[in-house]
């Protein structure tokens, strides 16, 4: 920690900018200095694929250079990262991050597919340019790997991933291949991976580069029809339940791999969280999952307050009508509306009124 | 936006702008209540529509205003020739904190953008009174249950005498004592007001209630005297006394005006308060045209120019505030033309003038209140009103 490090992070400093706090004044004069915060400058854009396949949505990696608060990541974690989008809106999702293992405020990448409904997504991928700044969080997750490079062993990995989740893997595989001896991953690694078509892989010249060298990882490709079987997987890996494997990927794909390991310890998945289908309008249909309390049952239609007080909850609230904000708590999924407006909103990780917030279709409530 | 002919030929004997205390405010029938509701919901839905860049271009710049002229302020102190101008640039830093941000942002005016910094959940001001306390007992008791009698504790904020109907007692005539000590030490009033001190003298609220407040206002108290009290004058050094001298007034002079301020919100002559079955409809709730119509009437605007607009945090517009009490201030003097033309059209009365009028009333009011009532003024002798409970108990 350097001294400038030391002053910033200072209980002293602290007690003098409250309540605000020190970053609030530092962000007004650059805001790449941070106390706590965490932000990055985006320094390079690269289109991976352009998205002229049937089908398929362009894609490309940015690399972030974080303020020094950044204390790195491990790989196979994701990063949650804020942008405004047009008409002044913070907007945060989370992001896989693509490189190896970075230390405290190094540079790394997120590879994000231009999804339609990804509000996030298409920004970065279509607006963003090297100057634009961006929040970030520290890099959360478990989806990571149980072993270090640093100690070449017998044990064998197996990697599955589909389409962009393809990304969390992909650090893993190059935090091994960097921090392993003589490019060697000092394991024996099998890395199979699905994509939609040859035009639509991402990485495809890294991955054929690795496939070729002497690494100790094979790497598997299969494109369109090819779709993830237990059998094809057995007959790359035998005994692939007793294998420690990552598997990241669209929800139908990760659905046929659970079924695969038959609840085999060994396996590890990680889930991206998608736009929730809407139901229609003002029905009641779906489920209302209040996450914190572990309740869920069918949507009747009434606000979220009035779901979460049915079934005998307690949240906090206060007017009743939409004006005092006592009882903010966060959507996590699925979509709402305001009774009020009739305004409809379908963000993931969104901060909304529940008494006036009735829930179309299926929602998840942290309450 | 359409208005039904009934309420066009409302457009009768409309006094517009006056003040005048005793008359009893115009009723509308529920039809023209609901198309009255009808009129400001579509002015609200409008700005919400409309809600993007200029307004957090707006806030952003108000904020760095804000943190730079608290910066000069701290500063300046170094210098003691500059002691006034730095006394004068925290004292204004103060009040932008605590008027154009603080009480704004903490109404989720910007919410929207979504900006931690910008937050209803997590903004703190500049205050000794913990922001989740004000929040509750302004942004909810308050601004729910806006003058009615029983349930807003804003009338008289459980200390002085500010409405007619709230019954006399010899306690009363430190009326003017009272509201002069509320103004100087208004930040600790705000503060306390929370531990509803009026209710626990009464016998309807209990020490141990109040028991989770007090760590929060010791732990906001505690920060904010560490800050203002202690370490920015020692960083001064020799001049420790100055500085504290300066913090001090700054503290001060932002009292005084923001009491000035909101007490020209809703005491000037003419506010007018209700009883809660005043306010319910044949189902026994309040409607939504009604609750505008409540609002309307229990709140008072303050004629100036654009600064003094962004120095009241647009207060001065209480009318607007309370109709859309989470719509950013800034549109307030925006939709203020259209809303004097809908009060014109309904023959409501809307209750504004300059600051010296409106404070003027204000201490007319606190003195005369001081004093019981005369008898031959009161030809219907106010009954005893059945006080309603007080929502004491807080959500988890």
């Amino acid at each position: 920690m350097t001294v400038a490090e030391r002053i910033l992070g200072s209980r002293a400093l602290a007690a003098l900018t409250s309540p605000h706090g020190v970053d609030r004044y530092l962000e007004l004069v650059n805001p790449m200095w941070a106390a706590t915060e965490v932000r990055a400058t985006v320094v390079d854009v690269q289109r991976e694929t352009d998205g002229a396949a049937a089908g398929a949505a362009p894609v490309a990696t940015l690399t972030l250079q974080p303020t020094r608060t950044w204390r790195g990541h491990r790989a196979g974690q994701y990063v949650q990262v804020g942008v405004e989008v047009p008409g002044a809106r913070r907007t945060t999702r989370c992001f896989s991050i693509s490189s190896a293992e970075s230390g405290r405020g190094e540079p790394f990448t997120i590879t994000v597919r231009a999804h339609d409904e990804g509000l996030v997504s298409k920004f970065l991928v279509h607006e963003a340019r090297p100057g634009l700044i961006v929040h970030l969080s520290q890099a959360e997750g478990e989806f990571t790997l149980t072993e270090s490079p640093a100690t070449p062993t017998n044990n064998r990995l197996l990697m599955i991933s589909g389409g962009s989740g393809i990304t969390p893997v992909m650090s893993q595989l190059r935090t091994l291949l960097r921090d392993g001896y003589d490019g060697h991953a000092g394991r024996k690694v099998t890395f199979l991976h699905y994509a939609r078509s040859r035009e639509d892989q991402i990485f495809g010249e890294e991955l054929n580069g690795i496939a070729w060298q002497d690494n100790g990882v094979d790497v598997h490709l299969r494109y369109g029809d090819d779709v993830f079987s237990a059998e094809a997987l057995a007959r790359l890996v035998p005994g692939y339940r007793d294998t420690d494997t990552w598997a990241c990927g669209p929800a139908p794909m990760m659905a046929l791999v659970e079924e695969a390991y038959a609840g085999s310890p060994r396996l590890r998945t990680e889930f991206f969280k998608l736009g929730a289908t809407a139901g229609t309008s003002g029905s009641a249909e779906g489920d209302v999952a209040f996450t914190r309390s572990g309740s869920s049952a069918p949507n009747n239609g009434a606000t979220l307050l009035e779901q979460a007080e049915a079934r005998g909850l307690e949240p906090e609230f206060g007017c009743r009508m939409g004006i005092c904000f006592s009882c903010v708590s966060r959507k996590t999924e699925g979509t709402v509306r305001n009774v009020l407006t009739g305004e409809e909103s379908s963000l993931p990780d969104e901060d909304v009124r529940i008494c006036v917030s009735a829930p179309v279709g299926s929602c998840s409530v942290d309450l | 936006m359409t208005t039904t002919e009934t309420t066009t030929e409302t457009t009768t004997e409309t006094t517009t702008g006056t003040t005048t205390g005793s008359t009893t405010p115009k009723k509308l029938t529920p039809e023209q209540l609901e198309a009255f509701g009808e009129e400001l919901d579509a002015i609200r839905q409008r700005i919400i529509a409309d809600l993007g860049e200029e307004d957090a271009t707006y806030i952003r710049g108000i904020v760095k205003r804000q943190r730079q002229l608290e910066v000069a302020g701290r500063a300046l102190m170094y210098l003691p020739p500059a002691w006034p101008l730095a006394v004068a640039a925290l004292s204004v830093s103060k009040i932008l904190d605590n008027m154009e941000i603080g009480h704004n942002v903490m109404h989720g005016q910007y919410d929207w953008m979504g900006d931690p910094g910008l937050s209803s959940r997590m903004y703190e001001w500049d205050n000794v009174c913990p922001s989740d306390q004000w929040k509750y007992s302004h942004n909810y008791i308050h601004h729910t249950f806006t003058n009615i009698l029983g349930k807003d504790r804003d009338i008289g904020y459980g200390i002085l005498r500010m409405d007619e109907d709230q019954k006399w007692h010899p306690y009363y005539l430190g009326n003017p004592v009272y509201a002069f000590l509320l103004m100087v030490f208004f930040e600790w009033g705000v503060a306390l007001h929370d531990l509803e001190v009026e209710n626990i003298v009464a016998g309807k609220r209990t020490f141990s209630d109040n028991q989770a407040l007090h760590k929060g206002i010791l732990r906001k108290v505690r920060r904010q005297a560490l800050k203002d009290y202690v370490l920015f004058p020692a960083l001064t050094g020799p001049l420790f006394p100055l500085t504290l001298a300066g913090n001090a007034t700054a503290n001060l002079i932002r009292n005084i005006w923001a009491f000035n301020i909101i007490f020209c919100g809703h005491f000037p002559s003419g506010v007018e308060t209700f009883t809660e079955e005043e306010c319910q409809d044949e189902n026994g709730e309040e409607s939504r045209g009604h609750w505008y119509y409540r609002q309307l009437l229990g709140s008072a605007n303050i004629t100036g120019g654009r600064l003094f607009h962004i120095m009241t945090g647009n207060l001065s517009h209480q009318i607007e505030h309370h109709l859309f009490p989470d719509l950013p201030a800034r549109r307030y003097p925006e939709v203020a033309g259209e809303i004097r033309e809908i009060c014109r059209r309904y023959g409501l009365d809307y209750n504004t003038g300059p600051l010296r009028k409106q404070l003027g009333s204000v201490a007319r009011k606190i003195f005369r209140l001081a004093l019981p009532p005369r008898r031959e003024q009161s030809p219907e002798p106010v009954a005893e009103r059945p006080h309603p409970s007080q929502p004491t108990t807080r959500a988890a």
